[in-house]
């Protein structure tokens, strides 16, 4: 799974993996994994991320597909909202029986 | 307290604090677990071995690929399916025990029988090999396994009817799993194909095995799996043909006097692979791990 494998994988496109659990949450990104496509990407996913009953939903993507942030940019990107308090929820009473909060 | 492990985990209570690893389910759970009084115990228990050393056999084999496999993400798949074939095992074989009545649990029965006493069909004992012959292995015998589980889901012993119906999805993912590998070592380059033909004409042979019935088999306990050939080679067609394999012809691999694995009479590949399974309990035999 790391990039200097000698395995057949090393030459496969790199993909990365989304698991969603049980209870209706989002999906969220465990990793990532070689495949040759699609397929073999949700087998290996499957394989290797959901064996100790992780995931109800599985989503792979080509890591290729993704547009990331860059971390030169990170502080024009996130520092101003760094002081903005009022913009979280924080004045809420949240009932003790509302998970996931 | 809990009285087993999976209730900690369990999805009952209204239990917020796991995101992930919940609704683990025991198999057995709720299952009557005792054998039914009109029950011929030893077809039960003979039966159980069949199908249970078939897993624990095939499982021992595809351990071999741990630490060898081509990819750490095939390595931990042909895992999981040898644990899910493990799985099977030892529930068929603690029934198996507890049919037989002879105080004999399924780690008795594993480690402490010799080989004639197995009662394995011959492919699951044979060396794996390559890949494309492991894969092969895989899709034959889970393709077979398959069709005998989805009769036995409905069979009238309720804890092997319980066994089927937890091994059929498990079953039905080894075959798509091996299915997606036949493909495409069949459609591959020209010597991933020739590697697939060659171990299509070592596995063939003892494909006509599966299929022919031990007088056990026949009973009203178990699923005759002759009436079920039909189906598997439709199974296979349809897995071939974009392979661009065809079914060789061979003459099946006979046994001794029409006797064979079902009988407890195997290759000379069993020994060796029993040999190394067994040697650790043998040499402790109250260890515990």
């Amino acid at each position: 799974m790391s990039e200097d494998t000698t395995g057949p994988s090393a030459s496969a496109p790199l993909f990365e993996v989304f698991v969603r659990g049980k209870r209706g949450l989002n999906h969220v990104h465990v990793g990532s994994l070689h495949a040759a496509d699609e397929r073999m990407a949700l087998h290996n996913a499957r394989n290797l991320y959901t064996r100790r009953n992780e995931g109800v939903s599985i989503w792979v993507v080509r890591s290729e597909s993704i547009t990331a942030s860059s971390p030169d940019e990170k502080d024009p990107f996130f520092d101003p909202s760094g002081d903005k308090a009022y913009r979280h929820p924080t004045f809420y009473a949240i009932p003790d029986d509302v998970p996931h909060m | 307290m809990f009285d087993n492990a999976y209730e900690a985990l369990a999805d009952s209570a209204d239990d917020t604090r796991w995101a992930f690893g919940t609704g683990f389910h025991d198999a057995l759970s709720g299952v009557d677990t005792d054998v039914p009084g009109e029950t011929d115990r030893d077809q039960l228990a003979t039966y159980c071995l069949m199908l249970g050393d078939d897993a624990l056999v095939h499982a021992q084999r595809l351990t071999e690929w741990v630490t060898r496999a081509p990819d750490l993400e095939e390595e931990v798949a042909l895992a999981n399916i040898a644990l899910d074939l493990l799985g099977q095992a030892r529930l068929l074989l603690a029934r198996a025990g507890q049919a037989e009545g002879a105080g004999r649990d399924e780690d008795a029965l594993a480690h402490f029988r010799d080989e004639h006493e197995f009662r394995n069909v011959r492919l699951a004992e044979q060396p794996l090999g390559d890949f494309a012959r492991t894969v092969l292995t895989v899709l034959v015998l889970s393709s077979w396994r398959l069709a005998v589980f989805q009769r036995l889901r409905h069979g009238p012993d309720p804890v092997l009817a319980a066994i089927a119906a937890k091994g059929v999805n498990e079953l039905a993912y080894h075959r798509d799993y091996a299915a997606q590998w036949v493909v495409r070592l069949g459609d591959g380059t020209d010597h991933s194909h020739q590697r697939l033909t060659a171990a299509l004409g070592d596995v063939w042979p003892l494909v006509d095995e599966l299929f022919t019935p031990h007088e056990i088999e026949r009973g009203d306990l178990a699923v005759d799996p002759a009436p079920l050939r039909a189906e598997f080679d439709d199974v296979l067609t349809t897995v071939f043909a974009p392979a661009h394999l065809e079914t060789p012809d061979v003459a099946p691999r006979s046994g001794i006097a029409g006797r064979t694995g079902r009988h407890g009479v195997h290759t000379e590949h069993l020994g060796l692979l029993l040999a190394e399974m067994q040697s650790l309990a043998r040499a402790h035999p109250e260890a515990t791990w």
